[in-house]
């Protein structure tokens, strides 16, 4: 007979030696630099052109947006549908990707179609026209998108809660609306292109099963272009000064969205990586206090998370659910008794011991495969991180000990510090 | 090309391995053949709660999650109309965990009274959040109970109602976890850097013993085939009208399931798609429009939904719509459109098929479906289907009888 309430031994995760396999590193003629991560079985690619061209560059609303999603719309030589129809005829994806300090335009594509697709992807990067009619139907489908987002509770309290904490000028804190879309002009759109994408600065990054000529072909569609990399503007934070705020946006709806935040350092704060085992504690996993108290134990909500924001400049710590309208003051109020039980209470052994395993098994798997890799390397280089930051972070994780946690719980889980934001 | 082995344990349970040593991990996929269509019309939505209750601690374990935690290990579990899977991703060194916890709730649940107290809170939470407080999220509520008359698709995987939810006893959670949670009734996938014989051995170690159960015999109702059109008509807050339209397709194995499915995506699912071109694109009636199915096991619907521009009536939208199925039924694709879906299928399979959890999954659907190896012979499939089968397919299809229309008008504003 087997003792089934036995765990059987495990080695533990914290224990592994971990390890980022390195990118090979290119330069193309014109010095724009490539990342590759050569891995994985499947005949495919994955190629990201990342241009310094994200909303932090741009001097009116969505205009950095909306350049980057016209790309596709249409070049010189070819309409809208030309070029969809070229994309999907190898069963190939062309996604556009716009963010605050970059824009994307990223390739997946099987390695057999690669030569008919790399010349398109340079006509779109060098050729877009962004005509009129294709920017009328944007402006008309955006605005109705937006109207149905603004009934979603959970959408309105995402763009106002990083308002709050980054302020509406602040390329963190701005968000759309109707007018914002009215006001694009395809004269805007085409500056913008000239400017941050014909003669901007982009990298490459580049995964899958890569194929030996691959860098040569990089070289000749894209070592050509003109690089002038763009100084990126200084925006002041304008945090706002009120704490709580509670919207109606839905009178029947039966949810609220919750939102609890503060500001944060980014990552270069020494506080960043110590603060990454601390929230996942508090609300980083499935496991977390959070989620043990406010879904397991109480029933609350179907979720609740807490978060670094991914941000460059400056990020945030947040917490996010969405709850019964009833329970929506009971929830807040178990959030912040979490907080105040971490700043009062030493965390146990077992439980700290739990988070650390399961952080490193969540590395390892991260690890697996060359999207995932990439994705790695690309966090550390656009944050100005040395590779040695992937191993401080396996350190921090391997030893933190619970009274360095209380002492981070005590900086930072001050209930004054943070926005409060319901919008039912 | 996913290789695998496979081999059944003397309590019926059946064990396929697929070996890829190019990870550090390891995945253990148990699939159990139960899905909402095996609900009782007056208790839904329990398949799914069920799921939740399956981390509420068994037999011999009073937690689920803490030991697969402490092991470096992550998992979460999925219910559809068809089928229940669950999945554990974990350093390879540690998969004898995954079998621990897997096996003893295969053997028995804890059934806390708490567990189903807080999980049928949590649950009517998930529901309100993705069916009621969203807009348009109570379109497939009614969308399967016009379709459907008979067939248990006719409700959601979540349930028709909360009170469904909020009524379940636990006398009822033993009883549908002693009839569908049994070896004789489930898949288990593992896959990653593990080893056949590795595999077998903890198999008969910690599955081995439990007992076979009964194994399910699925009886549902049969839906009849639709004689004339339905129409449904609904009214709610939210900013633009909708149409959904939906026509009785094929099932999962039926012999035009993969001409149905390559046609779904010429109308829709691209940017180049017949659908978005004509109607988004050139004569701007929608604001985006889709073509799509769920591939349910059962015969299953070919959906068309689209929100509609600002100003444009329900009538115009609809009859564009038909001017364009119409096109489509009276002239087969060109061998280039059909190239180009053949093409796109490829390329999804190839993207999917670089997880290994997603290789685990698919294993065990097809080996649910009839033959694991069928998973490899899915391109295939795809590349024998020609534009006169696609063009058969689309008339037998879009016929007015076999229509289901919904349409779903914003509230004029106040």
């Amino acid at each position: 007979m087997i003792d089934r309430k036995k765990m059987p031994p495990i080695v533990d995760a914290v224990h592994y030696q971990l390890e980022l396999k390195p990118y090979a590193h290119h330069q193309l003629d014109n010095g724009v630099e490539v990342y590759m991560i050569d891995a994985g079985a499947e005949e495919v690619l994955q190629i990201e052109w990342l241009y310094k061209a994200g909303n932090c560059y741009e001097t009116q609303n969505l205009i950095a947006a909306t350049t980057n999603y016209l790309l596709r719309a249409g070049t010189t030589t070819h309409t809208a549908y030309e070029l969809d129809e070229k994309i999907d005829y190898v069963g190939a994806y062309v996604n556009r990707g716009c963010y605050n300090e970059q824009a994307a335009i990223t390739l997946h594509c099987l390695n057999k179609h690669i030569d008919v697709l790399l010349p398109l992807i340079r006509e779109v990067l060098t050729e877009s026209v962004f005509p009129e009619h294709e920017l009328l139907l944007y402006q008309q489908n955006m605005k109705q998108r937006l109207s149905v987002n603004l009934r979603k509770s959970d959408y309105v309290a995402g763009r106002l809660i990083d308002a709050y904490l980054f302020g509406e000028e602040h390329p963190y804190g701005k968000y759309s609306s109707p007018t914002s879309f009215d006001l694009l002009t395809r004269d805007a759109l085409l500056a913008f292109y000239d400017r941050y994408y014909k003669r901007g600065h982009f990298q490459l990054f580049v995964a899958g099963k890569i194929p030996a000529d691959l860098l040569e072909k990089l070289n000749r569609y894209f070592g050509d272009l003109p690089i002038d990399s763009p100084s990126l503007p200084t925006h002041l934070l304008y945090p706002a000064e009120q704490r709580k705020f509670t919207i109606q946006n839905d009178p029947a709806g039966v949810q609220g969205a919750i939102r609890i935040a503060r500001p944060f350092p980014n990552r270069h704060h020494p506080d960043f990586l110590p603060a990454l085992v601390l929230n996942t504690v508090f609300g980083g996993f499935f496991g977390s206090r959070l989620m043990s108290n406010i879904r397991e134990e109480k029933g609350y909500t179907y979720g609740i998370h807490s978060y670094l924001l991914n941000l460059q400049q400056a990020s945030a710590w947040m917490i996010s659910t969405e709850a019964g309208k009833e329970v929506c003051e009971a929830t807040i109020k178990e959030v912040y008794a979490e907080m105040n039980r971490l700043c009062n209470e030493l965390i146990a052994d077992d439980e700290l011991n739990l988070v650390r395993n399961y952080m490193m098994g969540g590395l390892l798997g991260d690890l697996d495969g060359p999207f995932q890799l990439i994705a790695r390397w690309k966090n550390l280089i656009l944050n100005g991180l040395p590779p040695a930051h992937f191993h401080r972070t396996i350190d921090t994780i391997r030893s933190i000990d619970a009274q360095q946690l209380q002492v981070l719980a005590q900086r930072y889980f001050d209930p004054a510090d943070f926005y409060e934001l319901v919008v039912v | 090309m996913i290789t695998f082995d496979r081999f059944t344990l003397s309590n019926g349970l059946r064990v396929l391995v697929h070996t890829d040593v190019s990870t550090p991990m390891a995945v253990v996929n148990v699939l159990y053949d139960v899905g909402a269509r095996d609900e009782d019309p007056d208790q839904t939505g329990f398949a799914h709660l069920f799921e939740h209750l399956m981390f509420g601690g068994s037999l011999h374990i009073p937690d689920y999650d803490e030991p697969l935690q402490l092991a470096g290990g992550e998992n979460n579990a999925y219910t559809t109309n068809d089928l229940t899977n669950y999945y554990i991703q974990l350093p390879a060194d540690n998969l004898e965990t995954a079998f621990w916890l897997e096996s003893d709730r295969m053997l028995s649940l804890a059934f806390s009274q708490k567990s189903l107290a807080v999980q049928q809170k949590v649950v009517c939470e998930e529901f309100k959040e993705h069916y009621l407080n969203k807009p348009y999220g109570d379109v497939w509520s009614h969308m399967r109970s016009l379709a459907y008359q008979v067939h248990p698709y006719r409700w959601m995987t979540i349930g028709r109602e909360l009170a469904h939810i909020e009524q379940a006893r636990l006398q009822q959670v033993k009883d549908f976890f002693f009839k569908h949670y049994t070896p004789c009734n489930a898949i288990l996938v593992v896959a990653g850097n593990v080893h056949v014989a590795q595999v077998r051995a903890l198999a008969e170690k910690w599955f081995g013993p439990i007992p076979a159960g009964t194994r399910y015999q699925r009886k549902l109702p049969v839906e009849p085939t639709q004689a004339a059109p339905r129409y449904k008509m609904i009214q709610a807050p939210v900013p633009l009208d909708l149409l959904c339209k939906t026509w009785h397709m094929t099932d999962r194995l039926g012999a035009t399931y993969h001409a149905t499915d390559l046609l779904t995506d010429m109308l829709g699912g691209s940017a180049s798609s017949r659908l978005h071109q004509q109607l988004v694109k050139e004569q701007k009636l929608f604001v985006h429009i889709d073509c799509y199915h769920f591939g349910s096991s059962d015969p299953g619907l070919v959906t068309i939904e689209g929100k509609l521009v600002e100003g444009v009536s329900m009538e115009k939208a609809e009859q564009a719509l038909q001017e364009q199925l119409n096109a489509f039924k009276s002239q087969p694709p060109s061998e280039q459109e059909l190239e180009k879906v053949k093409n796109k299928t490829e390329s999804a399979i190839a993207f999917e098929d670089m997880s290994v959890m997603s290789r685990a999954s698919s294993l065990a659907y097809y080996e649910l479906l009839g033959d694991a190896a069928w998973m490899n012979e899915e391109l295939g499939k795809y590349a024998a289907v020609t534009t006169a089968q696609v063009a058969a397919v689309s008339n037998e299809l879009f016929r007015s009888e076999n229509e289901n229309t919904l349409y779903y008008y914003a509230n004029p504003p106040a």
